[in-house]
């Protein structure tokens, strides 16, 4: 079975009048089914773009990417809409739910651009609102809700169609330190419980500290790729 | 996505800014509602003007008597002398007929007491007030037996009452010399304004027709007939009945031309209704204009909430939504407010229209085809103005958008 993401000499260089920056310098990584790998980095170290691209919200300007096998440049716009919503979640740093928009159809949101009916769409937000623990909320508007339950709304949100990998980009952000080990360990259970695929971006070092694998960025390059012996729990 | 899933996905953006749909649904309501009220104003208007002609006589057939050539000088229309009053009976035997009335015209001075007045002294048959739908102001008209005993009564138009009777003394009973004959005032008309052609029709004296060939002109023959269809559909059939009768009693043999010509005002009534439809579209086109700057309130609205919901895009972007799902969300987005706006603008207009008719007294009138119209319009509106900023949106790229503060 292919690893879920493959990308071999990865680039992305952005046009800067005359001149041109580079923002990937020809990247190669693998993630395979059931990881939950950080990717780590300074800011301008490329890891947000590299996110950006493997959540296919960019395109690369070089290189191969293979998404379950399927080489993402012969896709097009539509399709790769299609992908992000049948086959990836996103948890961004600032939530972004639907303002004024119940927990429940926020949570139902990816599903109804995948085409499903409503009945099922309920029961599916309901069920994965349950594993994160906030099925009480279902009702609830994002503004009557602390950060910690806004951001697992999200979590649920990225869940609902079953993707083949989650992208965490900074999900611990603008959360304080219990409610973020909270978040983080969420992630861990569903990593290890249910095997989902989850590939986090960070800058801190204490949230990196829950992923299996830590991949650090420099300059558009991979500094290091290692696993991570020392766990947080 | 499916047309209904769009339309829930755009009701339910429109409901989370209740007082700002509502705030721009208000200038497609006011563009709408000022259009079917400026109609409905300009349609009635129309009507009223259309009324008015046929009372002026759109049944109206006039007969003048035809052209002559004396030593190959050829006179116009009427300069011949073969109408004589005699036709009139005969006409009016002819089905569709409703009224005939003889016409004798002398222009001529009118003097009663100390003033004198230059005026129109018409020659008719009791039938003519019916055939000019022109109602008396005061006193009786002429009769059947005035015409039979040439009697020296008049009935005088207002311009005239005023001229000769200028302390408004009521002047029935009143003598007035024409052309040094004294004639007894019997009636006063009604004002009938300016005619068509601009000319006063009040400034006019009627008399009987008898008594003005007898006194006035001396003649046998009168200047015209004037003969009232019974509706309008008999006005071509009774036209070509009144030819051929004429044609016969006046021993007209083809390829002898007709000696009188046979006219219908039907022409004159259409001139008259069409730029009654053109006053109607101008209205129209102002009104328009208000719908216009509605469809520019949309636009601008959109925009901001465009700009607004710029990271709701971007994340509806990354969840999966294609850039035509959400340039249709959008554009529905338009159209939903556009075409609501329409619906309650009709309302109101409606309501409005009822208003002008009972406070001003104007007539109106709602063409039905306006209300399906202006709906269907503020809708193409909707489509119009919402389509860039739909694309706007479309557009944007879903990182860009996600990272937008």
């Amino acid at each position: 079975m292919s690893d879920v993401v493959e990308v071999r000499g990865l680039r992305k260089v952005y046009p800067m009048g005359d001149d041109e920056v580079v923002a990937l310098g020809g990247v190669d990584l693998a993630i395979a089914r059931g990881e939950f790998i950080a990717v780590m980095g300074p800011s301008g170290s490329g890891k947000s773009t590299f996110m950006q691209i493997v959540g296919m919200l960019d395109r690369a300007t070089s290189g191969t990417y293979l998404f379950e096998g399927n080489d993402v440049a012969k896709f097009s716009d539509d399709e790769r809409a299609d992908v992000r919503s049948r086959r990836l979640g996103f948890v961004f740093q600032s939530y972004n739910l639907l303002p004024r928009t119940s927990a429940l159809e926020n949570v139902e949101l990816p599903m109804v651009y995948a085409g499903l009916p409503s009945e099922k769409r309920r029961d599916i937000a309901l069920a994965k609102m349950d594993i994160v623990g906030i099925k009480a909320l279902a009702d609830h508007m994002p503004n009557q809700m602390s950060g910690g339950q806004q951001q697992r709304i999200a979590i649920a949100r990225s869940l609902v169609n079953d993707p083949a990998l989650i992208l965490a980009d900074e999900p611990t952000g603008a959360l304080d330190t219990k409610t973020s080990r909270d978040v983080m360990r969420l992630f861990s259970d569903l990593n290890a419980h249910r095997n989902i695929t989850i590939m986090l971006v960070t800058h801190e070092p204490d949230v990196a500290a829950f992923a299996k694998r830590i991949v650090t960025f420099r300059d558009g390059h991979i500094l290091s790729d290692v696993p991570n012996l020392e766990r947080a729990a | 996505m499916n047309l209904r899933a769009t339309l829930r996905l755009a009701v339910q953006a429109l409901v989370r800014n209740k007082v700002r749909s509502l705030l721009t649904m208000l200038g497609i309501v006011i563009g709408v509602a000022a259009v079917i009220i400026t109609v409905a104003i300009g349609a009635g208007a129309r009507v009223s003007v259309q009324q008015s002609i046929a009372s002026l006589g759109s049944n109206l057939i006039v007969v003048q008597p035809g052209s002559v050539t004396q030593g190959g000088v050829r006179t116009g229309f009427g300069g011949a002398s073969t109408l004589t009053p005699q036709d009139g009976p005969a006409v009016a035997q002819l089905p569709g007929v409703a009224a005939v009335s003889p016409i004798v015209s002398v222009h001529s001075q009118v003097v009663a007491g100390g003033n004198n007045w230059q005026t129109q002294i018409t020659g008719v048959a009791p039938t003519y007030t019916y055939i000019k739908a022109w109602p008396l102001a005061s006193g009786r008209f002429l009769s059947e037996s005035d015409v039979a005993s040439i009697a020296k009564v008049a009935v005088l138009g207002q311009t005239v009452v005023s001229q000769l009777f200028p302390n408004g003394s009521s002047p029935i009973g009143k003598t007035i010399i024409i052309k040094g004959s004294p004639f007894t005032v019997i009636g006063t008309l009604t004002a009938m304004g300016q005619s068509g052609m601009g000319q006063d029709q009040d400034d006019v004296v009627l008399i009987p027709y008898s008594s003005a060939m007898e006194r006035l002109t001396g003649l046998t023959t009168v200047n015209l007939l004037l003969i009232s269809a019974t509706t309008a559909a008999q006005v071509n059939p009774v036209q070509t009945e009144v030819t051929a009768l004429l044609a016969r009693r006046h021993r007209i043999v083809p390829p002898q031309p007709y000696d009188f010509q046979v006219r219908n005002l039907q022409a004159f009534a259409q001139a008259a209704s069409s730029t009654g439809t053109v006053m109607e579209l101008l209205l129209a086109g102002v009104a328009a204009v208000s719908l216009l700057v509605g469809g520019i309130g949309i636009m601008n609205i959109m925009m901001v909430s465009v700009t607004e919901r710029t990271r709701e895009i971007g994340l509806r972007m990354a969840v999966g939504a294609r850039a035509r799902t959400i340039l249709n969300q959008f554009l529905t987005e338009s159209i939903v407010l556009s075409t609501i706006g329409g619906a309650i603008g009709v309302i109101v207009g409606l309501l409005g229209t009822v208003l002008v008719a009972q406070l001003a007294k104007w007539p109106t009138l709602i063409p039905p085809g306006w209300i399906f119209a202006s709906v269907g319009f503020s809708a193409m509106v909707g489509i119009f103005f919402g389509y860039y900023p739909a694309q706007k949106a479309a557009h944007l790229s879903p990182i860009e958008a996600l990272r937008f503060e």
